[in-house]
């Protein structure tokens, strides 16, 4: 998928408003948020940050997202359990599944978490959607609806070569 | 130097109605609510390191709100890459103080390393549009005085004693009240 088409649902969302760290997952998807004007983006240090500056997005009446890589998930896990579902402050996160399948796939950091990325999401009751490009827009209808429905985070998780 | 409590009711009394006010778990958190409690406070009760990076989405998402970012030294070096963040965005609105006693007061006030590292430095080398570092009440009061003359954003750096407040109480508001009155004032309208 492109990246205008990608941004394009995402927009047609009500999604204007991200901040988070770049992976390589997103390529030309991640230079074309960055310039697109109608897109305000926050260059995070790190994924928690990145988390805290998008869950802003709520409290004026919108829903914020976080960009970043899988193996950012660790620095989010606090951020997630003693404020995200503790307060019920709901953000659409957009995840870099880098070392999807396990070994040998992808560079051997990325070997665990790739495998573990699903099931730590589940056991934080966090709800995914795994991004297929035909079928982006119900997925992602889905997704913002039980982000909506329980006022909590929620993440779509994109495995290389579907963007850009 | 000033007890924390001290700092925090200069502090509050120079808040106005529609002002943003954020504070950090533990203690602070728990100063503030018992000097004053309002719909327009956002009690952070847990994520310590996470108040600074949400002050900034709340400045830049509501720039006509005027934002007070209220945590310790632990918090800010936890997250001490929110500070060069919150610089390069330049939120005028947003009034950052660190409330720097040296030490992990909440969890029984162990040493922190902000006796050897001095955040106002690290504030003014982040490119902080103005930083004061303030050590008694007088010092605070022009500090707080001279935010409304410029713009931010601004970071206060204030040493505080270690002053434990006796039997405080801990915020009696549940979280999902905590969020609800707050998002009431943060967006009025909805």
């Amino acid at each position: 998928m492109d990246s205008e088409t990608f941004w394009g649902i995402l927009k047609a969302q009500g999604l204007t408003f991200f901040s988070g760290v770049p992976d390589s997952t997103f390529g030309d998807a991640y230079n074309y948020m960055v310039n697109d004007p109608e897109i305000r983006y926050v260059p995070a240090v790190r994924e928690d940050v990145a988390l805290g500056v998008a869950s802003a997005a709520f409290f004026t009446g919108g829903l914020g997202g976080v960009i970043m890589q899988n193996s950012g998930i660790g620095n989010i896990v606090n951020p997630l359990t003693s404020f995200s579902l503790m307060y019920k402050v709901p953000v659409l996160l957009i995840i870099g599944w880098r070392g999807f399948g396990g070994p040998p796939n992808d560079a051997p950091e990325h070997w665990i978490m790739g495998v573990k990325t699903p099931e730590i999401l589940e056991l934080l009751g966090i709800p995914c959607e795994i991004m297929e490009p035909e079928t982006l827009e119900s997925g992602l209808d889905r997704l913002l609806g039980k982000i909506q429905q329980e006022s909590i985070p929620g993440a779509l998780l994109v495995r290389a070569g579907m963007i850009g | 130097m000033i007890g924390r409590i001290t700092a925090i009711q200069a502090i509050v009394r120079r808040v106005e109605a529609d002002d943003l006010v954020l504070s950090t778990t533990g203690m602070i958190s728990r100063e503030v609510f018992v000097t004053n409690d309002r719909p327009s406070n956002f009690y952070m009760l847990g994520s310590m390191g996470l108040l600074s990076s949400f002050g900034l989405g709340l400045a830049l998402r509501s720039p006509e709100k005027r934002v007070y970012v209220l945590e310790g030294d632990g918090s800010a070096l936890m997250s001490l890459g929110a500070l060069p963040l919150i610089a390069s965005e330049r939120p005028k609105n947003l009034i950052h103080i660190i409330l720097d006693n040296e030490s992990y007061e909440s969890t029984g006030a162990q040493p922190s390393i902000s006796s050897k590292v001095d955040l106002a430095e690290i504030g003014r080398g982040c490119g902080y549009a103005r930083v004061v570092k303030v050590e008694d009440a007088e010092g605070l009061e022009g500090a707080l005085q001279d935010t409304g003359d410029s713009p931010g954003p601004h970071l206060i750096l204030v040493k505080v004693d270690i002053a434990p407040v006796k039997d405080i109480p801990r915020v009696t508001h549940a979280p999902t009240e905590i969020r609800d009155r707050f998002k009431a004032m943060v967006q009025p309208e909805s």
